[in-house]
């Protein structure tokens, strides 16, 4: 294994030399390994790029990983994942993506994965983007996430991207089912020239069903983030999206949320904050001894956690 | 000691709030300032800590003129500062915030020691953030904690009862009454609260930008509790809180 891909494979996957449970590792467009077990299967696609992952009903406390790399310029991958979670699966899938440029070369990576989550199945979805490298080849990731949640299925996606990617469009899009719910944690850093535009849409269409999406960024620079999204209640149920921005130097960000409530009984709130650090924040950490560099670090920092 | 020479301040397209202040603040004693509302309390403090500026006159802290120092600087050199309105952070939890103080990481034993002295559990506070799900008493207390969790040489708390609800009140008085059995340094209070003026070993009555009195507890606090001296203002009674 090439040490870049040693490198990535830690930054965005909880891999330590091994990994724990069903895998496959896609390296520059191929597969680099693969391990599917007894309750976790993992096959090529047939009629495209890309996996199709069954797991079976009931399995429990599981993981699946399928780190995707694209180590050097000059390359455009695309790949299409389908996970079809089985009733009552309790798993965790980490879908980390690295690109790595040492040259004039674009690396881009484009991974388009679907989720169709069976009644009272539960899913964590880890997914870690970064870009490394000094290349002037641009660096992009454009995920798409596709997710139908059954009855009373639960999917918590911890997303982040920070830091390393010039250009990235994030799309989620989910439809709930009865009673099922959707838990996003995204956290996006830009610097210097590099651009992300994120975008949830989400139909809220069983009752009781419901979505809680917390979106934290902060651009630098002159960084541009885009955030978007759209809740749309059908039934009785309950949506909550929040965006939290901290701009510094001559960052832009731009957000647009949007709540429609097609019934009586949705219940749809969206709060959404962008500014600099506060100065008080700045002071505080200061009286406890921070430089005014270390407080506003520790600050982003743990906005980001 | 805190030595304060001749220090006047305006505010920023305003009139002048501090018009001369002398003032010495000894070590191992409980100074409580206290005053009306406007007269200048507030921004002693500030000054001190380095969050403002004066216009005019020195600070000196152990004979060193630390005028010229930044928040930081006087932060290192053991200035500690508890806000009258406590900052909040997104992302940052209680336990964030006391390693921050204390320099270093902290074990539970000692994050416990610490939040018990304001009156919080450590296993229900330390994974919080200190952001706005805290209500306005919790949050007080923490940044009471934070300057609690600091080794320093000037402890300054401003209006420290502010928030604090009657069952935690009885703890912050403690809490003064215990900096004070082993001090190394000096601390100050701001405050109007008469339980507070009452254990202070020294006095400061600030009104109009100066110093209208100063002089030991027992002896200033009577006339102030009577209402003829310069603290007409005072709420003095616990039931303002």
């Amino acid at each position: 294994m090439k040490q870049i891909t040693k490198d990535l494979l830690r930054e965005v996957s909880e891999w330590t030399g091994e990994f724990a449970g069903a895998y496959n590792l896609r390296e520059d467009g191929q597969c680099a390994g693969r391990q599917s077990t007894e309750n976790i299967a993992i096959e090529s696609k047939a009629d495209g790029p890309g996996l199709v992952i069954r797991v079976r009903p009931g399995t429990k406390g599981e993981t699946v990983s399928i780190p995707a790399l694209v180590t050097q310029g000059g390359l455009d991958d695309l790949v299409y994942n389908d996970f079809f979670i089985g009733e009552g699966a309790e798993i965790t899938i980490v879908a980390g993506c690295g690109v790595h440029t040492e040259d004039g070369g674009a690396a881009r990576h484009n991974g388009i994965h679907r989720f169709f989550l069976e009644k009272d199945s539960h899913v964590r979805y880890l997914e870690k983007h970064v870009g490394t490298g000094h290349g002037h080849g641009l660096r992009s990731i454009d995920p798409v996430t596709e997710i139908v949640l059954g009855e009373n299925a639960v999917l918590e996606m911890d997303t982040s991207q920070l830091g390393g990617v010039d250009r990235s469009t994030r799309r989620t899009s989910a439809v709930a089912g009865p009673g099922a719910r959707l838990l996003v944690r995204e956290r996006i850093l830009t610097e210097g020239e590099q651009q992300a535009r994120t975008d949830f849409d989400v139909q809220l269409d069983g009752e009781g069903s419901g979505a809680d999406i917390i979106s934290r960024s902060v651009a630098r620079g002159h960084s541009r983030q885009q955030y978007r999204s759209r809740i749309i209640g059908n039934a009785r149920c309950t949506g909550h999206s929040e965006c939290d921005a901290i701009i510094g130097e001559q960052g832009v960000v731009d957000a647009a949320p949007a709540l429609t409530a097609n019934s009586g009984d949705a219940a749809l709130i969206h709060e959404a904050a962008i500014g600099k650090i506060a100065g008080e924040q700045l002071l505080k950490l200061r009286t406890l001894g921070l430089t005014e560099e270390e407080a506003e670090a520790r600050i982003v920092a743990g906005f980001l956690k | 000691m805190l030595r304060l020479e001749n220090l006047t301040w305006s505010a920023p397209g305003g009139g002048p709030v501090l018009r001369g202040v002398d003032l010495e603040v000894p070590d191992g004693k409980l100074t409580v300032i206290t005053g009306p509302n406007g007269g200048g309390k507030t921004t002693i403090a500030k000054l001190v800590a380095g969050l403002e500026t004066p216009d005019s006159g020195r600070i000196l802290l152990d004979g060193e003129d630390i005028t010229p120092l930044d928040v930081t600087s006087r932060a290192r050199k053991g200035v500690s500062y508890a806000f009258q309105q406590p900052v909040r952070f997104k992302g940052l939890t209680v336990r964030d915030l006391l390693e921050l103080a204390g320099g270093g990481q902290l074990d539970e034993d000692t994050l416990c020691a610490i939040l018990s002295r304001v009156g919080l559990c450590a296993r229900e506070y330390i994974s919080r953030e200190v952001d706005a799900t805290l209500s306005g008493g919790e949050i007080k207390r923490i940044e009471i904690a934070t300057v609690l969790a600091r080794k320093s040489r000037l402890w300054i708390f401003d209006e420290p009862e502010a928030g604090i609800d009657l069952w935690s009140f009885q703890n912050l008085i403690q809490v003064f009454q215990e900096l004070r059995k082993d001090l190394e340094g000096a601390v100050v209070v701001i405050s109007h609260q008469e339980r507070i003026l009452s254990i202070a070993d020294e006095l400061v009555v600030i009104s109009g930008g100066r110093v209208q009195d100063q002089g030991p507890g027992e002896k200033l606090l009577p006339g102030l509790l009577s209402g003829q001296g310069a603290c007409a203002a005072c709420p003095g009674k616990e039931d303002a809180i």
